[in-house]
């Protein structure tokens, strides 16, 4: 994403992301979110899905989620989202193995473009799981991302 | 382009000086040259391709694996194929000098027969006499090209750096240059390579607004063709080597963006469009399946010397796919025809560089001996004379890692140690004198330091899982290449097609299991953490150490462990 994609991106949308610690997104408080504050405390992915209402969410094409195969930096790992669902209301991401599942929610304006990139710290190796909320309904995708010692090759 | 009398003349005397005359006849030599260097011109486009050289500036020798496993969809799968199973499959008679080139069989016999391979001197005449009958050919150079050798850390690249102007690289891309540093690599690129080599890599962004560091292709006409390269550098390099040295710069595979590339050169115009890769066959074959608009992909860092590309089908049409080997052992000769927008057709050979069968190229020679000349006391020196065959490539310890890991046991007071399984390292025959530029061969890297840690049985076995999961995880975009690491003292079993976590099995230490509370001391080298910068002696001091007090060099045991479950896979030979 470019500077200038970042800064369109940004506005109407409340993350919890680095998006922030950049200075580069006002963060707006979400009424949302502080519903979300015991999906930010479940441990277990399930749980998590549970508590953003997204249970039995259906597997979608439509979520092109971008991560590394292999983690360069397990405390930094980029990840990228966007939804191609219509009306997407929110765009949730989880990282399973992390000691609280679910990561960041981003919830979005009709007018906003739903697509956002984050970045999430990961202890080991992971699937890596985005969970869309458009039209009332609940999708999702996901992808390993291997977080390794490192070293040995070539 | 038949060989004249004249150069059959030098083949002759080459031949006679190599002392290949004394255990076989000059005729045969002559036309086992002839064989293989009179390569008869074809099409209208031809690109020439070196890729992990690894810094081997003069010949050396260097042993094809034993034990190249693929697992999942790759089993059985070209390139992991060795021995007897590589001459079945391509064809090729055993008692050929194609046979030795391209396998390790007979390899001691073999090796003293037809001498040293590689050697920019005797590539460069090679490459000179191509281009004459290929005018417009392009030399890409896949990379590895600046790390391997004393020399190449001691002139922080310098030499390779020259030496690849000389030979004509025109396009190259990157994995083990990044170790000497972000600050050394661009310096390069703009000081040295300008209006000379372009660096090529369209998946090298920087790490905070995700910038291009690097050109992703270059668009080259030849013969009025207009042919795309597209880089891809090794895309795990921040995490196989150490992040600290490229702290700005994101690497990974990044389908979407090379898609994005090859859709851009060919709406640039392009009619031909390669990818210069170091991504590991096993990778591009993945990537070859999943992006279209591809004709050529000339890979490298698996060291895989695969005789002819593999056809690969995708939504768009067909993709070869190419891998030209290690440490200037091959020169890969891919001709196209090109014709009315499209490639009709294509020959390629993957040819061997004997020393002894193509005379040296005087200015490339009178160079390599002045950029030498200030270290070449210290490359000399000798250290220990080798009773038996000390090489390193295979999936499995070879004979010079065992060795590096036996000094590491001896020297640091250690109960177990570790060596990477790096896939460069050149041979030693039997009675060679293991001399002070042999062993920076296997170790000349800009983060050498040997490391003594106390660790639990339970993380010696994470270690080892995780490399074996990099290597051997049935989806090649999860592997980064390389070998398994390499260990003294510890035995085990492994499975390579478990998954993740139950690989390494009966892990023992003289006889008893390893306890995973217990703690073992454990001598390394090559740490990729930051923290660990200086944290001992660079690894060719503790093994020089070792060699000098042993004054001769036999390898006892082997430790290879148990291999599980790959019975009748034919990239083992054992």
């Amino acid at each position: 994403m470019q500077r200038r994609e970042v800064l369109k991106a940004g506005v109407g949308l409340g993350v919890f992301g680095t998006l922030i610690a950049s200075g580069l997104v006002q963060p707006r408080l979400a009424h949302a979110a502080r519903q979300m504050e015991n999906a930010f405390q479940a441990k277990s992915l399930e749980e998590a899905l549970k508590a953003v209402g997204a249970s039995g969410a259906a597997a979608s094409n439509d979520i092109v989620l971008t991560a590394p195969d292999i983690a360069e930096n397990g405390a930094v790992v980029p990840i990228e989202l966007e939804s191609k669902l219509p009306n997407t209301e929110m765009i949730a991401l989880f990282v399973e193995k992390n000691p609280n599942a679910l990561s960041a929610v981003f919830h979005f304006t009709p007018e906003a473009l739903p697509r956002v990139k984050t970045r999430v710290k990961m202890g080991q190796s992971s699937d890596v799981v985005a969970v869309v909320k458009a039209g009332g309904k609940y999708y999702m995708t996901k992808k390993e991302v291997k977080v390794t010692l490192g070293g040995c090759g070539g | 382009m038949a060989m004249n009398r004249r150069e059959f003349l030098q083949v002759l005397a080459v031949a006679a000086a190599g002392g290949w005359s004394l255990t076989s006849n000059a005729e045969q030599a002559a036309k086992e040259a002839d064989q293989l260097y009179n390569l008869p011109p074809f099409g209208n486009v031809s690109l020439l391709h070196i890729t992990d050289c690894h810094a081997q500036l003069r010949p050396i020798y260097f042993r094809e694996p034993q034990v190249n496993l693929g697992v999942g969809s790759m089993a059985g799968q070209v390139p992991h194929l060795v021995g007897e199973h590589f001459l079945k499959y391509y064809r090729i008679p055993r008692q050929s000098i194609e046979a030795h080139a391209f396998t390790y069989l007979d390899f001691e016999e073999k090796a003293k027969l037809y001498g040293k391979v590689g050697g920019f001197a005797h590539l460069r005449t090679l490459v000179k006499r191509l281009k004459a009958s290929r005018p417009g050919a392009l030399l890409l150079d896949g990379g590895d090209t600046w790390q391997g050798s004393g020399l190449s850390l001691w002139t922080n690249a310098q030499d390779m750096v020259d030496a690849c102007k000389l030979l004509g690289v025109d396009v190259m891309t990157l994995h083990w240059e990044a170790t000497f540093g972000a600050e050394r690599v661009k310096e390069i690129e703009e000081k040295d390579f300008a209006g000379k080599i372009e660096i090529v890599a369209q998946n090298v962004h920087t790490t905070d607004f995700e910038d291009p560091v690097f050109k992703p292709y270059v668009i080259k006409s030849i013969n009025g063709v207009p042919v795309a390269i597209v880089g891809q550098a090794f895309p795990y390099t921040p995490v196989a080597n150490p992040r600290w040295l490229v702290p700005e710069w994101s690497y990974g595979i990044k389908d979407q963006q090379m898609q994005e590339a090859v859709n851009r050169a060919r709406s640039e115009g392009a009619q031909v469009v390669v990818v210069l890769s170091h991504n590991g066959m096993d990778v591009d074959l993945k990537m070859a399946s999943r992006v279209t608009g591809i004709d050529v992909i000339f890979g490298g860092h698996t060291h895989d010397g695969v005789y002819q590309p593999v056809v690969v089908e995708n939504a768009g049409g067909k993709t070869l796919v190419t891998n030209a080997g290690s440490n200037g052992k091959f020169l890969g000769v891919m001709d196209l025809e090109v014709k009315n927008g499209k490639i009709q057709g294509y020959r390629y050979r993957l040819v061997p560089i004997f020393a002894n069968l193509l005379p040296a190229d005087p200015e490339m020679e009178a160079y390599i001996a002045k950029v030498r000349a200030p270290y070449e006391s210290k490359l000399a020196e000798p250290l220990a004379v080798a009773e038996g065959l000390l090489y390193r490539r295979g999936n499995f310890n070879g004979t010079w890692d065992q060795l590096i890991c036996d000094a590491l046991i001896a020297v640091r007071g250690a109960d177990i140690s570790f060596s990477p399984g790096f896939r460069w390292g050149t041979t030693i025959l039997p009675g060679q004198t293991i001399t002070m530029e042999h062993l920076l061969d296997q170790t000349a890297i800009t983060y050498p330091w040997s490391t003594l840690t106390e660790m639990t049985g339970a993380q010696i076995k994470n270690v080892l899982e995780d490399v074996a999961d990099n290597l051997f995880n049935p989806d090649p975009y999860y592997q980064q290449g390389g070998d398994m690491v390499r260990v003294g003292g510890l035995k085990y079993a492994i499975d390579p097609n478990a998954p993740m976590g139950k690989r390494i099995q009966e892990m023992t230490l003289n006889g008893k299991p390893i306890d995973p509370n217990k703690k073992y001391k454990v001598a390394g080298w090559a740490p990729v953490a930051e923290e660990s910068r200086e944290a001992g002696p660079p690894v060719w001091e503790v093994v020089a150490e070792y060699l000098r007090a042993q004054k001769t060099i036999r390898i006892k045991a082997l430790n290879v462990p148990r291999i599980i479950g790959m019975e009748g896979n034919p990239g083992l030979a054992l």
